[in-house]
């Protein structure tokens, strides 16, 4: 489970997050969805320890995120920002054996290379394993970034807008590899999501974030109505019946 | 083989779903840092020609035109005296390389050098300082051990009063702390430039000689200071190349994957001051040469493996420099201006390699 719990994030008089009281049950797929600027990605990254937090505290699994320290964490919670640094002369699996840095500091043990290799045939990246990043079309990097994150084996996976960039073919295979990675690894992942229609198609649970709080938190069907829609992004939205289930129709 | 793997293109597999039962696992997959056979035997031949070239100028210049045979008493005798400049040069190669490659990595730019700081800005104005106050006998007053150690001191008193202010408070970051490096350099080349214009020509003349990078600057008294530091410095550097690999990947990620990465910068940070600042110290600016011998080296070692790329930065350092050396003292007999030589030849090499592979 994590916990929010009275969060603040000052930037300036004006803009500040929070205070943000929430609570994601283990398991499944949670999308945060909300409009640019709501603070989602704020909210993920605070969770992901990655950024600090000015008041209230954030428990993932029951440690504070502010006091236990990185390397313990890094067992438990994993995340993966928007935009990533790559280097030139690495492999895909190199990259992905990264993923277990918390527990090999970087030397590998026969243990570890199996992990790896899971995660890589997980992502369907076995034939690319030896290419360099370089070589890699956007979609294809982003899921090796993913299978990183899985081969850390963390009980949390936190990831910010992995559809980035993803034409419809790979956003859709991309969230059906989380969905699995949730289901058949026993993963909770929470996602920021810009997509309303990926999140309520996939998450199973949904949280819509306006204005640097939390102002919606339920099941996909709770939350695909035409009202909450048009209050959350303050957008005229529709909802109708498609043949997988409810569709947002904003234009 | 994971050779044939690798050199196999292979399309993407956006086909149906495999199942989620994990393959059998092959023997060959390994996430080692030179993942095919190819891969090893292109690093070795490449250290073992650096390696030879490296020993072959180090000979060169204690044998060459040593008018005694080799071997004999007398040659060693001669050589011995040459010796000392053999050994600044691997101290300086240490230095400049491990520095270099360590300072791009944490900073995620391949396009600086640790001098960007203003490391060697301070070493000017240090130097021109004491020529402008005290004339020509300044030059001598700024030499002996323990000015050099203080030298050494206030450049990394200073780098570290900019990490620590910088990346620390609530603007901890870096790119503002690089920027506010250049503009200090920038002020101290000013201040020093101004200087320098109302020294007489003769104070002149003797200070541009120190301002030239020139291995003939350091004397042999300071060796038994500058070597331990840039030993120590460099060794610990090394010992933490897996760390540099994770730093690599940027700061969100190595946090993300449990690494503490501030105190992790500030650590490297305060290791590459220390080792720019023996090399400024002892032989003066080479700016160009670690940005030189570090994009070389990654083309060399083709890996991002720190422990692959550390000593084959130092060997091409050594061999860059020893060779530029070997070179203006024998065959062009303008002994002194090696670090003019390495910036033309070096530079030369640098474009040649870049254009023709395309990428940093």
């Amino acid at each position: 489970m994590i916990t929010l719990e009275g969060v603040r994030k000052k930037y300036s008089s004006e803009v500040a997050i929070g205070p943000v009281d929430l609570e994601i049950p283990k398991g499944g797929v949670t999308a945060l969805v909300g409009p640019n600027g709501a603070g989602k990605s704020t909210l993920l990254t605070m969770v992901g320890r990655l950024l600090g937090i000015d008041e209230g505290t954030i428990e993932v699994a029951g440690y504070d995120v502010t006091s236990t320290p990185s390397k313990d964490l890094a067992r438990i919670v994993s995340i993966l920002r928007q935009e990533n640094h790559f280097i030139t002369r690495l492999t895909v699996r190199q990259l992905v054996a990264f993923g277990r840095f918390p527990y090999s500091q970087g030397r590998l043990t026969v243990e570890d290379e199996e992990v790896v290799s899971r995660a890589i045939d997980f992502l369907d990246l076995t034939d690319l394993e030896n290419r360099y990043l370089d070589q890699l079309s956007g979609g294809q990097r982003q899921r090796a970034y993913v299978a990183m994150v899985l081969s850390q084996e963390t009980e949390y996976v936190l990831l910010d807008e992995p559809l980035n960039n993803l034409d419809m073919r790979h956003s859709v295979q991309m969230m059906k590899h989380l969905r699995r990675a949730a289901e058949e690894l026993g993963r909770t992942i929470v996602i920021v999501l810009h997509d309303i229609n990926f999140a309520g198609h996939y998450a199973d649970r949904i949280c819509a974030v306006k204005d640097g709080s939390v102002v919606e938190f339920g099941t996909p069907a709770q939350i695909m109505t035409d009202e909450v829609l048009t209050r959350v992004f303050e957008t005229p939205v529709t909802v109708v019946e498609g043949p997988n289930g409810p569709l947002a129709v904003y234009y | 083989m994971a050779e044939s793997t690798a050199s196999r293109v292979s399309p993407s597999p956006e086909g149906p779903f495999r199942t989620s039962e994990p393959l059998p696992a092959r023997s060959e997959r390994s996430s080692r840092t030179l993942p095919t056979r190819r891969a090893r035997r292109r690093y070795r031949i490449i250290v073992t020609v650096l390696s030879v070239l490296a020993v072959g100028f180090a000979f060169g210049l204690l044998a060459w035109d040593n008018p005694m045979p080799v071997g004999s008493d007398g040659f060693w005798r001669i050589a011995e005296m040459r010796a000392t400049n053999v050994v600044v040069m691997a101290v300086v190669a240490i230095c400049q390389a491990i520095a270099t490659v360590s300072f791009q990595t944490v900073t995620n730019n391949r396009i600086i050098t640790p001098s960007i700081m203003g490391f060697e800005a301070l070493y000017i104005a240090v130097q021109t300082s004491a020529v402008y106050f005290l004339g020509v006998a300044g030059i001598l007053a700024i030499q002996g051990v323990s000015q050099f150690l203080l030298q050494i001191a206030v450049m990394v008193g200073f780098a570290m009063l900019l990490y620590g202010w910088l990346l620390s408070g609530r603007y901890g970051n870096l790119q503002v702390m690089l920027l506010i490096g250049i503009v200090i350099g920038g002020g101290l080349g000013s201040v020093s430039a101004f200087m320098q214009r109302l020294l007489t020509p003769s104070e002149f003349d003797v200070l541009s000689a120190r301002l030239f990078g020139n291995v003939a600057n350091a004397d042999a008294s300071y060796l038994p200071v500058a070597i331990p530091l840039c030993l120590g410095a460099a060794a610990l550097l090394v010992l933490s190349s897996r760390r540099l690999n994770l730093v690599a990947l940027g700061r969100d990620a190595s946090v993300g994957l449990g690494l503490n990465h501030r105190r992790e910068t500030m650590r490297v940070l305060f290791l590459v001051s220390v080792l720019m600042a023996v090399s400024t110290a002892l032989v003066g600016p080479m700016t160009f040469l670690g940005f030189l011998v570090a994009t070389l080296a990654y083309q060399f070692a083709d890996t991002h493996d720190h422990r692959y790329v550390f000593p084959v930065a130092a060997l091409t350092c050594f061999v860059v420099l020893s060779g530029a050396y070997f070179v203006m003292r024998n065959i062009f007999y303008a002994n002194g201006v090696v670090s003019i030589i390495i910036e033309l030849v070096g530079g030369l090499v640098f474009l040649f390699v870049i254009l023709r592979k395309g990428r940093l």
